[in-house]
């Protein structure tokens, strides 16, 4: 669809959590385009910020044209949304992104902290057997009761006041869980051990991934991934997050810090197998 | 009302064109925008073999603007050839491609495989402050910038357009340096060496350490640069520098730009050329201008 970016309504918003908030969306024309696991470019109206904020779909309600965001306020930008209400306007792009893709397979929904909103509207599509395993800080655990109406619930927390104590992984063992495909979004540590877990046990495993990014529509090359082979579009071991993810098969990607990454790219090994005509970039 | 301007003898329907590495080579903003409506596309840096660029994070905000140290990360000329070129000429539109590379050898391939191409114009980067070698250390020295552009334009079949770092003591020495040596325009600024640091991490906000800044933040010492630069050579200019509207423009070409170009604009709204150009015609017709050209270099 042509991206474009759209003045809507806020309909209503809450917080649900110290820090975290829910915004509801007029925005019906995104809303009717909106799958699972795709995100929105939202816009400040403070003019001295010039860059959307990435923020992943909550739900999407085709029926009224309202479009669910749940995000965390992270900085300024996020500060300015959680401030506004009910009939103020923002400025928004989308949906961005490319979303799960369903499968009719036994699944695991897990969503860490910031990551767990994409989980619901993506459990309520998913027609199968599905456990979220759903990773928290403490005690205030946001959205689970409402992903609880579509999918069994099963939760982590870091300090051990709901759930197991301990990250998702800990949860899915301690309660001796099992699943055939994966589809994850958190932080990259949480998607880090998923990636091992599942290439451990043979699981197919979908994990959205996120960056700073700045165009949000892959012109711009800010927010990539490195790759396990040469990405098609980049003809380097990069694929764009905004535009050929965010949600990708763990398998494809290599999630490596800033050190990992330079070393890679010193060393050649992000070009080796490129179409070139020259140089031969590396025997 | 005429809005066509001339650069070198290429003709562009109006002055709009976009930044190098902020417009890919148009294909996600053609999602968005008619390119036909575009005076040029300018593409991202084209190497002679594909560039992996920087760790992340590449980009970050800043007051007004964004850091960014992409490191010029391309796919190579090959894929420009096979993919990008065929692409863009399905459009009425100039095609502007950018180069870049790490040696005096590395440009002269590039712009020699795309002599015989449709290629209409080559805008030579030797300002990107974000590669390590190549780049920026032939544009932060008039004798190196002189040098790299004569033996562009040795080799070059299409009209060179050299791009100018702002990281220089004085401009103008490198504009004449590069007229010197035989370019047919220039372009400027590129952006801005900056840094920001994560206070709470006590990190960079960005791998590389420091990035290029640009946004409306820039834009006065753009407009600036862009003035000194017209009084001091006679080639033209395309000016450039946190253009966010038709406003923007507009001092840009009265400064003496001949034609301008929107980078991060393109960011905070994909739209944002077209409504330059519709801009552009608005302030035409409120001030009774019959040709944009009478506006270049017009200030007062």
């Amino acid at each position: 669809m042509a991206q474009k970016r759209v003045n809507v309504t806020i309909h209503s918003q809450e917080k649900l959590a110290e820090g975290i908030y829910s915004m509801w969306l007029d925005a019906p024309e995104v809303a009717a385009e909106a799958k699972p696991g795709q995100f929105i470019a939202v816009y400040t109206n403070d003019q001295s910020k010039l860059l959307p904020r990435p923020i992943s779909i909550c739900e999407a309600d085709k029926e009224n044209g309202r479009l669910r965001i749940v995000y965390r306020i992270a900085g300024a930008g996020t500060l300015e949304f959680s401030q506004y209400h009910a009939g103020d306007k923002l400025d928004i792009m989308g949906p961005l992104g490319n979303g799960f893709t369903l499968q009719n397979k036994k699944a695991f929904l897990i969503g860490g902290g910031i990551g767990i909103p994409p989980m619901l509207e993506l459990a309520k599509h998913l027609d199968c057997e599905k456990t979220a395993v759903l990773g928290y800080r403490d005690a205030e655990t946001f959205l689970a009761d409402e992903i609880g109406k579509f999918a069994d619930v099963v939760i982590a927390s870091d300090d051990g006041s709901v759930g197991t104590k301990g990250n998702v992984i800990d949860a899915i063992k301690a309660n001796g869980l099992k699943a055939d495909i994966i589809y994850a979004c958190g932080p990259t540590p949480m998607l880090m051990g998923l990636k091992k877990y599942a290439a451990e046990n043979g699981i197919e495993c979908y994990i959205s991934l996120e960056e700073k990014m700045a165009c949000g529509i892959g012109a711009c090359l800010g927010c990539v991934c490195h790759t396990k082979e040469i990405d098609e579009h980049a003809n380097v071991r990069n694929t764009r997050i905004c535009k050929d993810g965010p949600v990708f098969n763990a398998e494809d990607v290599e999630l490596l810090n800033t050190d990992q990454q330079r070393e890679r790219i010193t060393s050649g090994h992000q070009t080796e197998g490129c179409k070139c005509h020259t140089i031969k970039i590396k025997e | 009302m005429n809005t066509k301007v001339t650069l070198a003898g290429i003709e562009l329907k109006n002055p709009v064109m976009t930044c190098s590495g902020t417009f890919g080579s148009g294909m996600e903003f053609g999602e968005s925008i008619d390119l036909n409506k575009l005076g040029a596309v300018v593409t991202k840096g084209i190497a002679n073999v594909p560039w992996p660029g920087n760790p992340t994070p590449r980009v970050t905000e800043v007051y007004g603007g964004m850091l960014n140290a992409i490191g010029l990360q391309g796919p190579g000329v090959d894929v420009f050839m096979e993919r990008d070129i065929p692409f863009l000429k399905q459009y009425d539109t100039k095609i502007i491609a950018n180069v870049c590379g790490k040696t005096k050898e590395d440009y002269i391939d590039v712009v020699e495989r795309l002599a015989d191409t449709d290629v209409d114009m080559l805008e030579i980067n030797i300002s990107c402050p974000n590669v390590k070698e190549g780049g920026i250390a032939f544009g932060q020295k008039a004798s190196a910038a002189e040098e790299i552009t004569a033996a562009v334009k040795k080799v070059a079949k299409q009209p060179i357009i050299m791009k100018l770092s702002p990281n220089v003591t004085d401009i103008t020495e490198m504009a004449k340096a590069v007229e010197a040596g035989g370019a047919d325009v220039v372009s400027l600024i590129n952006t801005l060496t900056a840094m920001k640091i994560d206070i709470h991490k006590r990190t960079f906000a960005i791998a590389n350490k420091t990035g290029g800044m640009s946004g409306p933040a820039i834009k006065p010492v753009a407009v600036r640069m862009v003035y000194q630069v017209a009084n001091a050579v006679k080639i033209p200019i395309i000016g450039m520098g946190g253009i966010m509207n038709a406003d923007d423009a507009i001092e840009f070409i009265l400064a003496g730009a001949t034609a301008v170009a929107i980078g991060t604009g393109n960011f905070v709204n994909p739209e944002t050329t077209v409504n330059v150009i519709k801009g552009i015609e608005d302030y035409m017709r409120r001030y009774n201008v019959q040709d944009i050209n009478e506006l270049i270099g017009a200030v007062k």
